[in-house]
């Protein structure tokens, strides 16, 4: 009813709507300075600073994983180092095995020659001394042997002893150098 | 409400009558503007928006709850994405006052399509004045901080020529401290009237076309369905100006703290 009123004759005491009530002016001040008040006091300093104690506890980590990696990476060069090591030292101990293995080798083989050639100079000692002997008794068998030959085709005993041991002699030799010229 | 539209819809079409509405205390009464829907309005904003951070930032924790997040979105935004985007950064600064800034005017917008509320304080252009000649006084303040008395002459003189100067200084003193505060308040207040406004020519509009004939019932129906839109449209005005205003603001505190106009 009253708008039909304030419709049909909107001139009377009709509202401009771009002068401001002053009222409203001064419950818009009150109000706004009341939310700036509380907003800016108490709420967005607290954002501020979990912002910041969030952007530290970032920072904070990223500094502690920087120590722990640079802590890790230190650990590995370490380790490395004593890889390397104990490598150089695991070479060197094959090293000296190896040669300590060429070394006895070349021993034992010394020895096994040593032994060898020793045997083989026995050996040979013997067979000469047996061969000497066998020589020795073939000459006297021989002489023996011939003289009874020679006594049994002659058919007499040559009684002349040193005649016979003069022919035997004579004979031996010839022996000798035949077998010597041969 | 049915009653009442159809009472309102006898006044089609709508005046800026519909914009006073009668006091509620005392009831009813046109010349009194202490305790209306208007400034009930106001402070149901101021204590939406205190009780809402106050609520939500009242134990802070270094992993935000999800309310803890959209308090620090809010701020964030206004933070970053204005002040310190617009004034670089001792912008933040001036993050806590335009963020305040932002939520009073989008709030105060949003009741202009809050259902059963429908109409924003910021329609009154009182409120936007009182904004606007915050703004105003607070970017002479700075000015005059950073530059003392030479902030005046930094302020109107711009980097021309010498010629052209008796030309561009009365036009830089008109544009920048007589003009600036009035379109910062009318721009807001406007659009808010203007949206007010096309809401109740469509759904007074419909009242009036069904009452004078039966057989417009289809074109009353399509008049409260493009009401809807109107609505969402308005949103997107009531946003944007929250923004706009905020953003103004901060570009003239920008302005008088360069070094170079």
């Amino acid at each position: 009813m009253i708008n039909l009123y304030l419709a049909a004759a909107p001139e009377e005491d009709g509202h401009n709507p771009i002068f401001p009530i002053w009222e409203e002016i001064v419950v818009g001040s009150v109000a706004f300075a009341v939310l700036c008040f509380v907003l800016i006091k108490f709420v967005f300093p607290q954002m501020e600073k979990t912002f910041q104690a969030r952007v530290d506890a970032i920072e904070g980590g990223i500094k502690r994983a920087e120590t722990a990696q640079a802590e890790a990476n230190q650990l590995l060069e370490q380790y490395k180092t004593q890889l390397a090591e104990a490598r150089t030292e695991a070479a060197r101990i094959r090293d000296e095995a190896r040669a300590d293995a060429e070394g006895i080798r070349q021993d034992v083989l010394a020895k096994a020659r040593e032994e060898s050639d020793r045997i083989i100079a026995a050996g040979n000692e013997q067979l000469s001394a047996q061969r000497e002997s066998i020589v020795r008794e073939l000459r006297s068998e021989v002489g023996t042997l011939a003289v009874d030959l020679a006594g049994k085709i002659v058919g007499e005993a040559l009684a002349d002893e040193a005649r016979t041991r003069g022919t035997v002699e004579r004979f031996i030799a010839d022996l000798d150098t035949t077998a010597g010229r041969r | 409400m049915i009653s009442q539209s159809t009472v309102l819809a006898a006044a089609f079409p709508p005046s800026v009558e519909d914009f006073y509405l009668p006091s509620i205390l005392p009831w009813n009464q046109h010349e009194s503007y202490w305790f209306t829907k208007i400034t009930v309005l106001v402070w149901v904003a101021v204590a939406a928006i205190i009780i809402f951070f106050l609520m939500s930032y009242r134990k802070p924790q270094l992993v935000p709850t999800k309310k803890q997040w959209l308090a620090e979105s809010i701020y964030g935004f206004v933070r970053n994405n204005i002040a310190v985007d617009m004034i670089g950064p001792q912008g933040v600064r001036f993050a806590p006052y335009l963020t305040t800034l932002f939520m009073f005017i989008l709030v105060n917008n949003f009741f202009g399509i809050l259902p059963l509320v429908q109409i924003s304080p910021m329609s009154h252009i009182a409120f936007p004045a009182v904004l606007a000649v915050i703004s105003y006084v607070m970017f002479i303040w700075v000015g005059i901080k950073k530059h003392g008395m030479a902030y005046f002459v930094h302020a109107v003189k711009p980097n021309a020529p010498l010629g052209i100067l008796p030309l561009l200084i009365p036009i830089e003193i008109f544009s920048n401290f007589l003009v600036r505060p009035f379109s910062l308040a009318v721009r807001l207040f406007a659009n808010m009237f203007a949206g007010h406004m096309l809401l109740l020519v469509f759904t007074l509009g419909g009242f009036a076309m069904i009452n004078a004939n039966v057989f417009l019932a289809p074109v009353s129906v399509l008049s409260w369905v493009l009401t809807i839109a109107i609505t969402f449209l308005e949103f997107m005005v009531i946003c944007l100006q929250a923004y706009v205003f905020t953003v103004l603001t901060a570009s003239y505190v920008q302005g008088s703290l360069a070094d170079e106009h």
